[in-house]
Parts: C-alpha cells; sequence; structure tokens
C-alpha cells in the first residue's frame, strides 16, 4: 500500500518594522528624512558618543498610540524602554533602544477583506516602539565597509501578529491592508522600496488538524510585498517537501534571495543572540494620562473599513466599487468631491475607477498628481452622459484635461471633439455610408439587421468617432 | 599667603575688591602645578592653555578647576582614563561644562580617574596612578581620586568628579577635603560618559564647604537634555550656610560601627559625632537593617548597566581601533575582540564580565531582578529613617588612604570602600564627605552626611556648622 500523503496546514506570522514619518528622530533633534548625504543627519545622541543620553520624542510616543488605536490595540500607558544588546557596525552604542517586556500597544487586531464581502481577523500581538540602525555599505573594491547613521535613531513601530496567517495570499493580503490603514493615519510613507516599511515572516507547517504548532523558520530580506509571498511560497513548498519525506525542519533564520526566488539559511537558532534586554536607565519609565490617549482616539481619521461601508451605504455603490475607491485616502475623498458636484454615483464611480485611475497609474503620480480637479472632471462626465462627448471622446478630453488648465469647452473645440449630431451632417454621412456599402445595404434590407452595426461603425469611422453614435444608427436605418 | 592655597569663594572676595586678577589665581595654580604634578599626579592631562573669561565681570567665577576625564569638554581629548578611548575628543560640550563655561570657569586640565570609574583608588587608570598629597606612598582613593588629590594638593582651585558608588566622598574624604554627591536627576548626566546610568552623578569636590554651595549653584539645575534630570526650581545653597544645629535630628545607623573599620576612623566619627550633639543636635541610634546587602546590589546593578554602557567602545567609531595581525573569526569579530583586549584594563574587563553575566538569559531574575528589588528594601530603610530624621551621619570610608598596591589583587576588599557610601547612590539621596580629624599617622578621616532627596540644604546647614566649629578643613597637605 503506497503512503498516503499527508495534508499540512501552514501557519504564518509577520513581524512589520515600520518607520514612523515624524519631524524628528525618536531620541534627538535631528531631522528624519530619507536620502541625504551619508552622516549629514547626526548629533552626539544618535551617534551613541560617549556621554550623551536619548530623550524620547513625544511625536512620536503620539503616532505609535495612534496606530495602535486603529489597529484596534489596547494601549499600555506605562511607557518603558529596554535596551537590547548586541554587537554591529551600524548600532553605534552597541544596543537598540526598545521596548521588551512593556509594549505601547498590545491585543490588537486587523481586519483583512476576503470576497463576497467577508473579513478574516489576523490577531496582533504587540506593536512596540525602538529605534532604527544606520546601514552599512560594503566597498568590494577598497575591500572596507562604511557606515551611514543618517537613519539611526529614526522611530520604528514593530507590529507584530499572533500566527493567525493560513496562507501567502493572506499574508499579502494582510500587509495591503495594514498598508492602507497606516496610509490614512499618515504616520508612515510604508515604502518598502525605500525600507520605511519591511516584513520578516515566521512560516510553519503543522499536519492538518493538529493544535501543536510545527518547527518555524524566520524570513528576512524581502523588500517588496510580492517578495513576502514569494518567500513563503517558496518556503511553503520547502518545507512541505522536507515533512513529506519524513525529514525535521531545523529552527533557523533564512534570506531571501530575490534573483534566485529562494531562500538560504542565514544562522541557526544556536548561534541566536542573547539580547540581555534590560530597563534601559536613561529612560525613566512614565504614564501617560488616559486623557492623552482618549484626545488621540478622538482624532483617528475615518479607517478604510469604516469609509468602505460608508460609501457603499451613502452612494449605493457594490462591495467591489467603494473597495477600488477606498483603495487610497485620495482617491476616496476625490470621489466624495464629484459626489457632491453630480448624483450619477455610479458613473462617477466607473470614470474614477477606470479612466482615471489607468491615467494616474501610468504616470505613477496618484490622483493628487494629475491636473484635474472635481470640477472639470464631473464636465467630462457629464458630456458624455448627455451625449455631447461620445465614450472615446471624452476619455480624450481626459487625457488633455489631466495635463493642462483650460476649461474643458475649450479642449473640445481645439480639438473638434464636439459629438456630431446635427442631422443635416448626419445624413451626409449617413448617405456616404450607404452608397459605399450596397451589399451589406441589401443583406439588411433582406430583413438580416445584424450587419447594421457595421454601417454604424463606418460612419463613426469617418467621423474619427465623433458622430452621435446612437443618432446615425437610427439615420442610417431610417434611410434605407 | 599664596593664591593658589585660597578658597573660591576667598578669591572671589579678592576679585571684587580689585585686590587679585583673574590671571594672578591662574599663574599662581600653574606655578604650583608646575611644581608638585610630577609628585603627585592628578591630572590625566594638564591644559597649557587656561582662557579668561572677561575680567571685571562681578557674576562671573573665573577660577580654576579640575575637570575628571570622564566629563567631555569639546574637542578636547576625554578618554576616561582608558587607552581605549585615546584620542576621542567629543564634539560637544557636557551640560555641567557649558554651565561652567558661562560662569567663566578657567579649566586646569582634566583630572586623573580609576579607569572609567571602576575602582576605589585611582590605580586603575592607564595613565598610572594618583599619589595622596598627605602620603606620597598612598593612593587618593577614588575614582575621583585625581580630582580630590589635585584639590588637597592646592593644584587646583577646586574640582569636579563623578560618584557612582562613592568615588566623589571617598576620595574626598582620604585627601581631606569636602566632595558632595548631589541628589540624583539634580545635576545633569549628559556629557558624563557613563558608568552607570541609574547611580551616576556629578558633583563639586572642594576646600570647603562653602565652596561646595557655591560649585553647586553652577552645575545643578534641571536639563532637557537628560531624562533622568529632575525639574526643581533653582537654589541658592549658599544660604543654607547657617551655623545653627539646634534640635535637628540626626540618626546614627548601628550597622555601620561594625567589624572592618578602622579603631581610628571610629573613634574620629565618634567624636564628631558627640560634637554634633553638643552643638544642639539630637543624635540617636537609628538601623538600616539591609545594609550587608548593599554592596553585593550595587556590585550587580553597575556592573550590568556599566556592560552594556561600555559595549559602545568598539573599535568602529572613535578611539582605538586594533586588528589582530592574523585573522581568526571574521574580520569585524576579531576587531570587536582585539579592540577590546587591547583597550580595556583587569579591573573594566572584571566589570564587564560581572555585569554581562547577571545579565545573561536564565541568570537576569536571580542577579539583576533580585538586585533591583534589594535596592528598593535599602531605599525604604532610608525612607523609613528619613520620617523622623533630618539627617544621617556615618565615617565615609571604613579607613584611611591605604598604600599604592596593597589592595589591588583583593578586589573584594576594593569594593569594601565603598561600604558606607553606596546606599546613597542606590536611594539616590544626596550625601557629602568633609573632613572630621586625623589619623595618628596624619592621614585625613572623613565624615559622610546623608539628607532626604533634594535636601542638600540639610547637609549644607550641618557639614557648615561642624566645619566653624572645628577647623580641620584648614590643616593643608605639607607637600
Amino acid at each position: 500500500m503506497p503512503d498516503e500523503k499527508k495534508q499540512f496546514e501552514t501557519v504564518i506570522g509577520l513581524e512589520v518594522h515600520l518607520q514612523l514619518k515624524t519631524k524628528s528622530k525618536i531620541f534627538c533633534g535631528c531631522k528624519n528624512t530619507f536620502g541625504g548625504e551619508p552622516n549629514t543627519q547626526t548629533c552626539p545622541v544618535c551617534l551613541g558618543l560617549p556621554g550623551s543620553l536619548p530623550v524620547l520624542n513625544r511625536k512620536v510616543l503620539e503616532y505609535a498610540i495612534k496606530t495602535g488605536l486603529a489597529l484596534n490595540c489596547k494601549i499600555n500607558s506605562f511607557i518603558k524602554f529596554d535596551r537590547k544588546n548586541y554587537y554591529y557596525p551600524d548600532l553605534p552604542k552597541a544596543y537598540q533602544i526598545s521596548q521588551y517586556d512593556s509594549p505601547v500597544c498590545y491585543d490588537g487586531f486587523v481586519l483583512v477583506p476576503q470576497e463576497k464581502g467577508e473579513e478574516k481577523k489576523i490577531r496582533l500581538t504587540r506593536a512596540h516602539l525602538e529605534e532604527d540602525a544606520g546601514k552599512l555599505m560594503h566597498d568590494h573594491n577598497a575591500n572596507c565597509s562604511l557606515v551611514d547613521y543618517n537613519r539611526t535613531g529614526t522611530p520604528l513601530l514593530e507590529i507584530v501578529t499572533q500566527p493567525d496567517i493560513r496562507s501567502a495570499q493572506e499574508a499579502y493580503d494582510y500587509l495591503q491592508i495594514l498598508k492602507l490603514t497606516l496610509q490614512y493615519l499618515d504616520v508612515s510613507d510604508c515604502d518598502m522600496e525605500k525600507g520605511s516599511l519591511r516584513c520578516d515572516a515566521n512560516i510553519s507547517l503543522r499536519v492538518m488538524g493538529e493544535e501543536k504548532l510545527g518547527v518555524k523558520t524566520e524570513l528576512k530580506n524581502m523588500n517588496s510585498f510580492k517578495a513576502v509571498k514569494s518567500a513563503l511560497l517558496f518556503e511553503e513548498r520547502r518545507q512541505e517537501g522536507i515533512l513529506q519525506s519524513g525529514g525535521k525542519i531545523t529552527q533557523e533564520t533564512r534570506l531571501w534571495d530575490e534573483n534566485k526566488q529562494m531562500t538560504f539559511t542565514m544562522r541557526s537558532k544556536e548561534e541566536a543572540h542573547d539580547y540581555r534586554y534590560f530597563p534601559d536607565p536613561d529612560l525613566v519609565p512614565f504614564v501617560i494620562e488616559e486623557k492623552a490617549i482618549k484626545g488621540i482616539a478622538e482624532n483617528l481619521p475615518e479607517l478604510p473599513f469604516d469609509k468602505c461601508n460608508r460609501i457603499k451605504k451613502e452612494y449605493d455603490l457594490s462591495d467591489y466599487d467603494a473597495w477600488v475607491l477606498v483603495g487610497s485616502l485620495e482617491t476616496a475623498d476625490f470621489f466624495e468631491a464629484c459626489a457632491k458636484l453630480h448624483r450619477n454615483y455610479k458613473s462617477v464611480c466607473n470614470w474614477i475607477s477606470g479612466p482615471l485611475l489607468q491615467e494616474a497609474n501610468a504616470r505613477k503620480t496618484g490622483i493628487s498628481g494629475l491636473k484635474i480637479e472635481p470640477k472639470r472632471f464631473v464636465e467630462i462626465v457629464k458630456k458624455s452622459e448627455d451625449g455631447s462627448l461620445s465614450n472615446l471622446g471624452a476619455k480624450d478630453v481626459l487625457k488633455q484635461a489631466l495635463c493642462s488648465d483650460k476649461s474643458i469647452e475649450q479642449i473640445i473645440s481645439e480639438k473638434g471633439l464636439a459629438q456630431v449630431s446635427d442631422d443635416a451632417t448626419l445624413e451626409k454621412i449617413a448617405d456616404e455610408v450607404i452608397k459605399a456599402n450596397l451589399s451589406v445595404v441589401e443583406q439588411i434590407k433582406s430583413g438580416d439587421e445584424k450587419p447594421l452595426g457595421f454601417l454604424v461603425g463606418q460612419a463613426m469611422k469617418k467621423t474619427q468617432g465623433k458622430a452621435n453614435p446612437k443618432k446615425i444608427g437610427e439615420i442610417i436605418k431610417r434611410r434605407l | 599667603m599664596k593664591l593658589f592655597s585660597l578658597t573660591a569663594h576667598e578669591i572671589l572676595d579678592l576679585l571684587k575688591a580689585k585686590k587679585v586678577k583673574a590671571e594672578d589665581v591662574v599663574s599662581s595654580v600653574k606655578e604650583r602645578i608646575d611644581s608638585v604634578e610630577t609628585r603627585v599626579h592628578a591630572y590625566a592631562r594638564v591644559f597649557e592653555t587656561r582662557e579668561i573669561a572677561s575680567e571685571g565681570n562681578e557674576n562671573l567665577f573665573p577660577i580654576p578647576i579640575a575637570v575628571k576625564d570622564n566629563i567631555c569638554i569639546k574637542d578636547n581629548e576625554t578618554t576616561c582614563a582608558s587607552k581605549i578611548l585615546k584620542g576621542f575628543k567629543p564634539p560637544y560640550d557636557a551640560t555641567v561644562i557649558a554651565k561652567l563655561k558661562g560662569a567663566g570657569a578657567v579649566f586646569t586640565g582634566n583630572a586623573n580617574m580609576d579607569e572609567f570609574a571602576f575602582g576605589s583608588s585611582c590605580e586603575t587608570s592607564c595613565f598610572g596612578p594618583t599619589r595622596n598629597p598627605w602620603d606620597l606612598e598612598r593612593v587618593p582613593g577614588g575614582s575621583s581620586g585625581g580630582s580630590a588629590a589635585a584639590v588637597a594638593a592646592d593644584e587646583t582651585i577646586w574640582a569636579i568628579g563623578s560618584d557612582t558608588g562613592g568615588s566623589i566622598r571617598q576620595p574626598a574624604a582620604l585627601c581631606g577635603v569636602v566632595g558632595l554627591k548631589p541628589t540624583y536627576g539634580l545635576v545633569s548626566r549628559y556629557g558624563l560618559i557613563a558608568f552607570a546610568s541609574s547611580l551616576d552623578q556629578i558633583g563639586p569636590i572642594t576646600k570647603d564647604v562653602r565652596d561646595s554651595a557655591l560649585l553647586l549653584n553652577i552645575i545643578g539645575g534641571y536639563d532637557e537634555n537628560d531624562s533622568t534630570s529632575v525639574d526643581t526650581p533653582a537654589k541658592d545653597y549658599t544660604k543654607s550656610l547657617i551655623s545653627d544645629i539646634k534640635g535637628i535630628k540626626i540618626g546614627i545607623p548601628k550597622e555601620y560601627f561594625i567589624e572592618g573599620i578602622d579603631p581610628e576612623v571610629g573613634l574620629s566619627v565618634k567624636a564628631a559625632i558627640e560634637q554634633l550633639r553638643s552643638l544642639g543636635a539630637i543624635v540617636k541610634e537609628v538601623s538600616l537593617p539591609h545594609t550587608e546587602y548593599a554592596v553585593a546590589t550595587y556590585y550587580i546593578t553597575a556592573t550590568a548597566e556599566a556592560s552594556s554602557n561600555l559595549a559602545r567602545f568598539d573599535g568602529v567609531q572613535y578611539g582605538l581601533r586594533s586588528i589582530p595581525k592574523e585573522q581568526r573569526k571574521n574580520p569585524i569579530v576579531d576587531m570587536y575582540e582585539e579592540t577590546r583586549n587591547q583597550g580595556f584594563g583587569l579591573e573594566a574587563k572584571r566589570r564587564i564580565m560581572l555585569g554581562t553575566y547577571a545579565l545573561s538569559s536564565g541568570y537576569y531574575d536571580a542577579y539583576y531582578l533580585r538586585a533591583l528589588k534589594v535596592r528598593t528594601l535599602i531605599k525604604q530603610d532610608l525612607d523609613k529613617v528619613f520620617g523622623d530624621f533630618d539627617a544621617i551621619v556615618t565615617p565615609t570610608s571604613p579607613t584611611t588612604a591605604f598604600k599604592i598596591g596593597e589592595r589591588m589583587d583583593d578586589p573584594v576588599s576594593m569594593y569594601l570602600s565603598d561600604i558606607y557610601t553606596i546606599p546613597a547612590n542606590l536611594s539616590g539621596i544626596p550625601a557629602i564627605s568633609i573632613p572630621c580629624g586625623f589619623s595618628k599617622n596624619n592621614l585625613p578621616i572623613g565624615l559622610q552626611i546623608m539628607a532626604k532627596a533634594f535636601n542638600e540644604e540639610m547637609i549644607f546647614k550641618i557639614a557648615y556648622t561642624y566645619e566653624q566649629n572645628t577647623g580641620w578643613h584648614k590643616k593643608r597637605a605639607g607637600i
């Protein structure tokens, strides 16, 4: 009897390191900006020079609490920092100031939208504050390494999930909704390429139906959401292969190689650090007042799920339409501004989710990077609805409007894009089309109306799409 | 009368009366350094140029001052008397240095110290030991031994040191000068190269109590750059210099006068206590039951913090970088190991290992966490006494100055030098050491006065009253 193949369940937990975009760094007054000449945004404190001392930037704490509340976390009013001790040249004090046993946010959850309007709950263990390290740059020609400390002291919020994720796709969806929420909060750029959002993943497999977690591996070095998904898919297959053949998984940290699309061993559990965490004596613990936390809670913006539900209801749109609109805050805002000017919400939604977002994506600017504002946009939508612009013509006008301040009327007249609807012109065109396609005309006359569309098409071609298609159809039919 | 032998307040009076010029004082101190420094070796480095801020401004204190080698002066080599920081020039001033510069201070040099303030004898310095001006064969105490010896030998008018477990008070006692450890949080630690962050405090070492109050006026106060600094209203401590202690309640902890104390020290301190009683103080025996655990608690807490604070000396950014000739592990680990092996002295290595061990996974609860709990008990002992008493008076050190080399092979006996001074650091309270007599072989003995947190006034009042009625501070080292 052949061995039955075992069914495995994948168990994933994610750790997201989020750079908070406060004006200054977490423990000093240095500017907190990306880039800049190496080692220009530093001071004795973020360089960890002997004698320097950290002072907490209260804005960072506010951002962390804001994020925690939006992620349904409980807020720990007792604020305490710990030292995580380890040696690395990008860590100037040889310890990282972090939060060990008293994270500012804990016990939260993220709802991940699923198909058919359902949602999956991913629980969060904690979200804690810490400082970012610098960056090492290796000069292989000179056989040396250089350190840039500009990033040192950038505030980080580490958001840790429970092992609630069951597939690589679910991990991807979680990251998407997390990023969207964070963008609504305006606390981070969430740009994985620039490193303002970084994600490590823990993955293990267990026999379907078992409670006990299997041995996990930790995956690092993924620099896009897609890479997270690919790395998890790879690791899922690798682990399954080992387990199916009766092998054991080694607990270890593995690095994702984007070029090879594979993970490789970085260090095993035996080599794991003893970080010797202890409370940082330079930062005295303190208690934040309930009032301050309440104040932050009251000022939270409308979050994606709420906005989606409201937009669905208020504008009578489908779940799908609403999620497209709330897919970025500026799209949702643009839609709502347009909806104030024009009550055909479905049409406005279609024009935004179709042509407008296509253009925005093609130019990689987002809607705010385009020159169009709700008033002119709605004008185009209206003209397409009342027939004064053809569908194609309207798209053309939109393209023009995106890169100029000209009025819609002006664009239409300059381009001669106005839809031709006057009877005399249309009748003349109809006659020309009929004359040129006599065999088709015969076919129609014998009772087969199908080729009528072909004749309308010919008429549109002749007018470069400007003829009102409905009207020309009627005229051709009448004149046959 | 030589200018170098005067106190700061005496010099200020002369300056105000225009009887001397600041530059006369500065050159007098310089001459003194030139004549005795080779014998005392109080300094890690003596400054050649000494700028004098605009003369004639009566609000300024153009007084020569020695700065312990662990307090950052901008662009001036600051090394904690360690090879590992050789060549390190901080690009910024410590807050106390900025305050001193603002007051017109003239810096004489960096005072020698035990390496990273690890020691009670000034013998662990990479520059070699400082000698006690009262007996050049003996240690000045430590770790601020250079600061205390410089004041005692008149190689400066006054000095600043740092005190983590007695490092200002014990050398002050052994050198016959006045040393104050202020309340934790009263003087900014910004720019003090940390030994144990929760215990370190900068304080004055002076020739008398009035100078101590004057110098604290300059260096004390809230600093937004130090999260452990406490925002309290500024005080003029010279206002507490009133010779009257009638009715003040003083507790004498019975646990402080048991075995290990030098009989001569015990006699002098008891005589001083009798004197305080005769001056009107109400003196009673009290109990600090957890005293016996203080040294152990201190050595776990302090070394744990030190092991982390000193981790940054890794050869990457500044100071010594040492690379072995042959590769052993990998280039970066080799550099860390070689740099730290070459850069740190024996005592520094010992304490880093102790502290690393205490914080290690599996040992944290048994050592570090336990020490934190006992620290709370020691603090509660003191709080309880301060519920009924204004001050606690004890010896500063169980012995007078010991011979150079005598305790170097016996770290535990060295650690016990701080047995009386450690509780003030563990509980954050202020404490002073003032001279209270001499042994038969003419070595100074110190009296320690402790008070509640932020009650430096009480300490100054008692110390000043005692000093005015005895005059031990006027006796100078005959060097």
